[in-house]
């Protein structure tokens, strides 16, 4: 959406189609809770925001990229501003600004504890005034347009009716969300299942970095809903079942007082290496042991019900609701949960992926701004950014480009048609959707979890190219037209395993421990032989091919990550 | 915190495929769950191990997409904010009320859609200046102003309940009236005359007779019905000034 009215305002006379397989204001962004950063007070610089980002994504972000993206940040979050976000003020009237993980000075703007909502209806709502976009609301992109070596648009099924729909474009910006859902316990709502990436790695656009998942450190253990990180930003703790910060153990340490939060250490480190000491801390025996399993506990009572209430509302409200705990009274189990991809559509600063005509933005995207661990609040605006970036770029490329060759398009089209067709016709499958979805995720979870091993990835390629192989024989039981979600689940199964493969393949290649990519047989971080991107091209029903892309490095070299605070 | 326990739910749940039926009808459905579980969480089930033809929309299961409004038991819900542990019996399942039946759990919104475009909520702003210039300052206590209104995430639930909507659907209703107050309340916006043409009329808070259902079916503690009131105070006193005061505006 943030592409959608960067196009119209540049150029009214544009016609865009805003084409969504849900109402604009489902998407998952409203689900965001935290914040977004950018450099906006005295104390704070463009260079110490790209210290943090380049650091805590262990050196594998292209810094060029994060250079653009530190300058560009606080004009989106004022244009946010501007158009109407309710972001949290200051006495003065000014925007009040946040601490977050692995950041150095408060730079998180917020809106309380629903910060990714205010920031999806505030850009819905302002796209609405512009005539030049038309919504199409619940289609179903199935296949991108490409003919003479460039994007030129898309096929989509009206989802109402079960009509498929050509869209002829000049250029085309993919902003389709992440592919959480490839995992059994994961924050991401179901409609997140890889779409967007699934259509730019099918018609020939690399994926990048996909091996790099994020696990929040705090999700609810039944619904893995997730618990903001700003509830260590606020000052809430990470205790063991004998109620030891256990963080200060895995080199986030020394402690720092109860309720004094500091920036950059203890609770305010980074996801990945919070996670990683959960996972080491239920390994030793200390875990809390819940029925939904192994937990530690996030206690948060010391904020007392006014800060509660006023920064972390929805947070209070989750855990009563689902978990049946009151956090102003008790202290929360929470597990590690899948929450984001790093890697995506491989894209470069101008947001343009290799394919021509074809741009993309937000998490689908992996422009190389997170590396190998994202930092908390570096997402939303991100989306914002390359959103933007995207628009512009568009509109560079459509200028004199040749006509379309309409006749190539329709065969394309009809192509698909005969693929959903086959889909449809299908009277020898053997195989249950729900059941093929099981088996990816549990396989998943068992070999592509928190740390990874040759042997258990080796298990989880194969598996995984079984599965692709078998989803060729998976049968509709549904068999009608009309908002048919048997059919889209059994397509976005076949988005999902595409991207699962990319993340195994790419992860089982990276011999190496890297942010959030760690194996337990390769546990140092190899610059010599792995600063570099993982590429992986679809070939068909094989195996995918990897290759790789030097990390672009400007100025900072590959050093320690230090989150131990001050205290040295 | 409860300890899980199994229980065998009844759902009763409309059905309606414009393709193959002539009119909606009840299917029964018996699905062993949790108890800690939402109604989201049984249909997930049913859909996946009894019945994939069953259909309905649902995407973040933590009440704030708005995607998985239905009537439950007669009142309009979120499925994945309505507890197992509150009902007993039977739970009926329909879509919600006022729109129509796409299939199954599935509602049109286009109506809804279209009223909220209509008024205008978006900044239309009091004075424009560049990004260059910053941010326009608002205090904590300006925020407080329209924030609770900005919290509303479109779940139709309030047109569901709302009777007026039901026996008029002109009413422009409930969500879309509060967009346009909490427009009209941001110390940024200078368009509320301009909302006006749409929102003081008698598909707009006139038509409200202000019986509250949409604010007791809210999820998200917005309050609908309060918006609605006092726009009609701040109609009534435009009213007041362009009729009654010598040298009001016309």
């Amino acid at each position: 959406m943030r592409a959608a009215i960067a196009l119209a305002e540049t150029d009214p006379n544009l016609r865009i189609a805003l084409i969504s397989k849900v109402y604009p204001m489902r998407s998952h962004t409203c689900a965001a809770e935290g914040g977004a950063a950018g450099v906006i007070k005295p104390d704070d610089s463009f260079d110490l925001h790209f210290d943090d980002t380049v650091g805590g994504g262990d050196w594998l972000s292209d810094q060029d990229c994060v250079e653009y993206f530190v300058h560009e940040a606080p004009k989106e979050l004022l244009q946010l501003e501007h158009w109407g976000c309710p972001w949290n003020r200051e006495a003065d009237g000014s925007v009040a600004v946040r601490p977050f993980g692995g950041m150095k000075k408060k730079r998180t703007w917020f809106a309380a504890d629903k910060s990714g909502f205010h920031i999806l209806h505030t850009l819905f709502q302002t796209s609405l005034q512009f005539p030049s976009i038309t919504r199409y609301d619940e289609y179903y992109a199935l296949d991108l347009l490409v003919d003479d070596g460039r994007c030129q648009g898309v096929t989509a099924m009206e989802m109402r009716s079960g009509q498929l729909r050509q869209f002829h474009a000049k250029a085309v910006i993919i902003a389709g969300g992440g592919a959480g859902r490839m995992f059994p316990f994961s924050t991401n709502g179901a409609i997140k299942t890889g779409d967007g990436m699934a259509l730019a790695y099918r018609a020939g656009a690399p994926l990048k970095d996909m091996e790099f998942v994020q696990y929040h450190p705090t999700g609810l253990p039944n619904t893995g809903s997730l618990l903001t990180e700003a509830c260590r930003g606020e000052g809430g703790i990470l205790v063991n079942k004998n109620g030891r910060r256990f963080l200060q153990d895995y080199g986030m340490g020394p402690e720092t007082p109860v309720g004094k939060p500091q920036l950059k250490t203890m609770e305010l480190g980074p996801r990945d290496r919070v996670s990683q000491s959960i996972w080491h801390e239920i390994q030793k025996g200390n875990a809390v042991s819940t029925q939904w399993g192994d937990c530690v506990l996030l206690d948060m009572r010391h904020l007392g019900e006014k800060t509660i209430n006023e920064r972390l509302p929805l947070v209070r409200e989750l855990c009563a609701s689902y978990l049946q705990v009151d956090i102003v009274k008790d202290p929360v189990p929470i597990r590690p949960v899948v929450h984001y991809m790093m890697g995506g559509i491989s894209t470069n600063t101008k947001a343009a992926t290799p394919l021509p005509g074809l741009f993309a933005a937000g998490e689908c995207a992996c422009v190389s701004l997170n590396g190998a661990n994202r930092l908390g609040s570096n997402s939303l605006i991100e989306l914002l950014v390359f959103g933007r970036r995207a628009a512009l770029s568009a509109i560079e490329h459509i200028q004199g480009l040749p006509a379309a060759n309409t006749a190539a398009l329709n065969a394309r089209a009809e192509e698909t048609q005969k693929r959903i067709g086959e889909l449809f016709s299908r009277t020898d499958g053997t195989e249950s959707m729900s059941g093929l979805r099981k088996e990816m995720m549990d396989t998943m979870e068992k070999n592509v979890g928190i740390y990874r091993t040759e042997e258990g990835l080796q298990e989880g390629v194969s598996k995984i190219h079984e599965l692709r192989q078998r989803y060729r024989r998976v049968i509709l039981t549904d068999k009608t037209s009309v908002f048919n979600t048997d059919l889209f689940q059994a397509l976005e199964l076949g988005s999902m395993l595409d991207c699962a493969e990319a993340v195994t393949v790419g992860a089982l290649a990276r011999k190496e421990s890297r942010g959030s990519h760690q194996r337990l047989d390769y546990v140092e971080r190899d610059d010599k032989k792995f600063l570099c991107h993982t590429m992986v091209h679809h070939q068909g029903l094989d195996v995918p091919r990897v290759d790789y892309l030097d990390v672009v490095i400007t100025k900072s070299p590959p050093g320690v990550r230090d989150y131990s605070g001050d205290h040295k | 915190m409860t300890q899980m326990k199994e229980r065998l739910v009844q759902l009763e749940v409309l059905r309606y495929n414009p393709d193959t039926d002539t009119e909606a009808h009840f299917q029964r459905y018996e699905v062993t769950c949790y108890e800690e579980w939402v109604v989201l969480d049984a249909l997930n089930k049913v859909k996946a191990d009894i019945d994939p033809t069953l259909n309905f929309r649902w995407s973040c299961h933590m009440a704030v997409c708005g995607s998985c409004g239905m009537m439950i038991n007669g009142e309009p819900k979120l499925s994945c904010h309505t507890f197992l542990r509150d009902y007993e019996g039977v739970i009926r399942v329909e879509p919600l009320a006022h729109f129509p039946i796409e299939r199954d759990l599935v509602t049109a919104p286009d109506d809804f859609m279209e009223k909220l475009k209509r008024v205008k909520p978006y900044i239309i702003a009091k004075e424009k200046k560049p990004i260059s210039e910053g941010e326009y300052k608002q205090t904590p206590a300006q925020l407080m102003k329209f924030r609770q209104y900005s919290m509303c995430i479109n779940c139709m639930l309030c047109y569901a309940a709302c009777p007026e909507y039901g026996l008029s659907p002109s009413f422009i209703g409930p969500a879309a009236l509060t967009m346009a107050h909490r427009y009209n309340q941001d110390s940024r916006d200078g368009g509320r005359m301009e909302r006006q043409e749409v929102v003081a009329t008698h598909e707009g808070v006139w038509e409200c007779t202000f019986v509250g259902a949409c604010s007791e079916a809210c999820p998200a503690h917005v309050d609908p019905a309060s918006a609605l009131q006092q726009m009609k105070i701040t109609s009534s006193i435009d009213w007041i000034v362009e009729h009654l005061i010598p040298g009001g505006k016309k």
